[in-house]
């Protein structure tokens, strides 16, 4: 520990204002504030001590949140592809968990790369430190698409959102919308065939480095929501297996159980709020029985939270605190309105299957009007105290 | 029998080296300072100079807009430095203790008068604004809170001992005046405090900052716009006590010496610009990086070993500085001997007794507001903080206005900034905005 500290103090000064590596100080600051807590003490006046919270460490917890559906992601890639080839009886575990890995890890390294690119050129540029933000929009990008995104068409698309979702607006904490979301819905609208199009793009097709199989070319496979879209009336798929997670879908959204996992670890450290999670699932689950009850969907309620990336928006971008309601109140409606948009844009608009997505960027627009909403109560009541005297 | 409020919201940070309830005597000797910036809002006027032989209770400066309002010596002596930074401004005035205590008497029969007369008005704060009361002003009411919720801070009911003549005394004249609250705690059970006499008195229930008289003033009778309500610490209110059944002006405060660094934590008895020496001398490990700090650890102010006992503070705290530790891997360890809120250290599972060791790091980059909620958990008023807060970093007055920035002052966000996860440094943003404000309003 003291050799790297000692390290990082030796080569600190190339990076001050006159160094040589000047250009490069918010690399420098980013990977020092990384490895040590940094020891900056509190000012002359004002708090002295300091909760040891701080962003890092929540974006962290986020992070660690999601692996357990970017591993089960990862899993099901392979499980899909040995299922399409009929290879089933012949696939290891391991042999479709590493290809997954392999087909997985190429979109995590683009996303990273181009996002946390353009983050630490903005640091730089603007001269502050390296915000954290884009530690958890960048891992929740590749689970959120399909596995056959064209690489090329992702780092667009994360360029995009990074750029004009979150940096116009001065960075993490002063975004209106979701990154990762726009960086789907940039896909969703820009290139509708990579994201939905003819139903290849949901299970890998070739094998990869001699993992896996090689799919026929005529080989298409919906999403279970798709299925419905197109018209079924009954799914191909079990709900026991749409539980654990083994349907064709995007990469990280498919298994409740491992959200699940990741659901728990946010509501327990209180990083994401109950509040907005609870009340997307009320929301869904109470839209989802009204439409099966009025025979529009042949999904139940249950099913309806189950498909899709219903759970996984609302466990890890519905709770995003910087773009859904901050108000205690404005959380409640936030949500269930979520809940509520996503179920209908699935149920009556027959174009698009699934309505997370954009159930939560609505919502990400309506946030502030809501908040807006709950703070006036605060300041009328204030002017009403004001004037009864 | 007095109206109870109940608080939920707030949150007790458990320090360790709480004062034991003894009290240290010290000598009147060395060189006091009275410090212009211990009494906010207000613009220092010297009227002494350097060698002029003043008595307790003469004035060293006076407020060059209200002249009335005077800040007196605490000690008698010969003035022997007035001390200039940039721009000439005053940073003290200091006086070479004599240590005969020679006091000027007072006998003004008008209870503001003899406070402006005797220099003690000078401690009254006002809201809006958290700045030294003007005299002009009628105030609707005068709060005093009697006692202090925040960590390691003074045990009033402890110091009240043996001067509860003087406290009401103190409060009998402040009730001439406007009408006052005294807002206790419900584990105080001195009859001074609870039976309290000329006053009215509320009891709160709740952890830290429930003492803060922003908050008790919120509960009980909320400043609207145009009215102004005056604050007075409780020991103040002996100050006034004393005056009242001596005619004499005695700054002497039993303060608390505490802190994780003090090697004996105990109160001590001191007069108010004293040197730190007499209260920190042995106390301290000097190999140490060490933060000395006038008030407690969530509003106090930074001093060092050679500084003087601020005006307004009733502790003195010693914590490490804690600029020489490096953190490895901060954001993932599990750092089992940190204090946090968030459940994802584990200080939630360690016994409520446990006392934790804080240093003054701030153990995090500052972000822009990221969390929702993390100030309205320990803000108990009736106020949204985090949109209050934002106002006043964008410089949008009205809505401040309508947000409620007439009834807080910086100390009601010292709990909000220490479980801030983007570390942003609120008191100093409040006070600009209220700075801003009295200056708009001007």
């Amino acid at each position: 520990m003291n050799a790297l500290r000692k390290y990082f103090d030796k080569i600190k000064p190339n990076f001050e204002e006159g160094g040589k590596l000047h250009a490069f100080r918010s690399l420098y600051d980013g990977f020092d504030t990384f490895a040590f807590v940094p020891n900056t003490t509190a000012g002359r006046c004002g708090t002295h001590v300091h909760d040891a919270i701080d962003s890092k460490r929540i974006m962290s917890l986020v992070v660690i949140a999601l692996v357990p559906a970017l591993l089960f992601g990862m899993y099901n890639v392979g499980y899909q592809n040995a299922l399409a080839a009929g290879q089933l009886e012949n696939a290891t575990f391991w042999g479709m968990f590493f290809f997954g890995f392999l087909a997985v890890l190429p979109k995590l390294i683009v996303s990273y790369v181009v996002g946390l690119g353009i983050e630490f050129t903005v640091a730089q540029w603007k001269n502050e430190e390296i915000q954290e933000g884009f530690l958890v929009s960048g891992i929740i990008i590749p689970m959120i698409v399909p596995v056959n995104t064209p690489l090329w068409i992702l780092a667009i698309a994360v360029a995009f959102s990074v750029i004009f979702a979150k940096e116009i607006f001065g960075g993490t904490g002063m975004n209106i919308f979701n990154v990762a979301l726009i960086t789907r819905a940039f896909l969703f609208f820009s290139y509708p065939s990579s994201m939905t199009g003819d139903d290849t793009v949901w299970v890998a097709q070739n094998s990869i480095c001699g993992l896996g199989f090689d799919v026929p070319d005529t080989f298409s496979a919906a999403t279970p929501l798709g299925e419905i879209a197109a018209g079924a009336t009954a799914l191909s798929t079990s709900f026991c297996d749409q539980v654990i997670g083994l349907i064709p879908g995007s990469i990280g959204e498919t298994s409740v159980i491992a959200i699940a996992l990741g659901a728990c670890l946010l509501l327990w450290t209180g990083v994401a709020s109950w509040k907005t999670m609870l009340s997307v699932f009320v929301g869904g689950a109470c839209t989802g029985w009204f439409y099966n009850a009025l025979g529009l969907s042949p999904l139940d309620a249950c099913q309806h939270i189950v498909l899709g990336g219903f759970c996984f928006g609302a466990v890890f971008m519905a709770t995003d605190p910087v773009t859904s309601a901050r108000t205690e109140g404005g959380k409640w409606i936030y949500g269930f309105l979520i809940g509520f948009i996503a179920v209908t844009v699935r149920v009556l608009n027959p174009g698009y299957p699934e309505g997370m997505m954009l159930a939560i960027l609505l919502m990400n627009l309506f946030a502030p009007l809501i908040d807006y909403c709950f703070v006036s109560r605060n300041i009328s009541r204030r002017a009403k105290r004001a004037t009864s005297k | 029998m007095a109206n109870v409020i109940k608080l939920r919201k707030g949150l007790d940070v458990n320090l360790k080296g709480k004062a034991s309830l003894e009290t240290m005597q010290t000598k009147v000797e060395g060189r006091f300072a009275l410090v212009p910036d211990d009494f906010y809002g207000m613009k220092p006027k010297v009227v002494v100079k350097e060698g002029d032989v003043v008595k307790v209770g003469d004035a060293l400066f006076v407020d060059k807009n209200h002249p009335e309002v005077k800040f007196v010596s605490p000690v008698s002596g010969t003035v022997a430095l007035v001390e200039r930074g940039e721009r000439r401004k005053v940073m003290s005035v200091r006086v070479d203790a004599d240590g005969k205590q020679d006091a000027k008497a007072f006998s003004e029969k008008d209870p503001l008068k003899l406070l402006l007369e005797s220099g003690l008005f000078g401690f009254f704060r006002q809201r809006p604004y958290d700045v030294v009361a003007n005299p002009e002003d009628k105030p609707k009411a005068i709060f005093v809170s009697a006692f202090n919720s925040m960590p390691l801070a003074q045990n009033f009911e402890y110091v009240l001992q043996g001067q509860e003549k003087e406290f009401q005394a103190g409060l009998s004249l402040l009730a001439k005046i406007a009408k006052v609250h005294l807002g206790v705690c419900v584990c105080q059970k001195a009859p001074a405090l609870t039976a309290a006499k000329d006053v009215t008195v509320t009891v709160f229930d709740g952890p830290a900052p429930a003492g803060n008289v922003g908050v008790q003033i919120n509960h009980v009778d909320p400043i609207n716009k145009g009215e102004v309500v005056w604050t007075l610490g409780a020991e103040e209110v002996i100050f006034i006590g004393r005056l009242v059944l001596t005619g004499k002006v005695d700054l002497s405060r039993t303060i608390a010496v505490a802190g994780s660094e003090v090697k004996a934590p105990k109160y001590a008895k001191v007069l108010v610009g004293q040197p730190l020496k007499a209260v920190l001398a042995g106390q301290t490990d000097d190999s140490k990086s060490l933060r000395i700090i006038n008030g407690n650890p969530m509003v106090g102010i930074k001093t060092s070993k050679d500084g003087c006992l601020a005006a307004h503070a009733t502790e003195v705290t010693v914590i490490p500085e804690g600029d020489d530790v490096y953190e490895m891997l901060g954001w993932i360890a599990p750092r089992c001997k940190e204090f946090s809120t968030s459940r994802s250290y584990f200080s939630w599972l360690r016994p409520k007794k446990t006392e934790y060791t804080l240093d003054a790091r701030i153990k995090g980059g500052e972000r822009h507001m990221i969390m929702s909620g993390e100030y309205d958990r320990v803000f108990p008023m009736d106020i949204y903080a985090g949109y209050l807060v934002k106002a006043i970093i964008a410089g949008d007055i009205d809505r401040q206005e309508a947000l409620g920035i007439y009834e807080v002052a910086p100390e009601d966000f010292a709990l909000a900034e220490f479980v801030d996860s983007s570390k942003l440094e609120l008191q100093r943003i409040v006070r600009e905005g209220l700075d801003i404000l009295r200056k708009e309003n001007a």
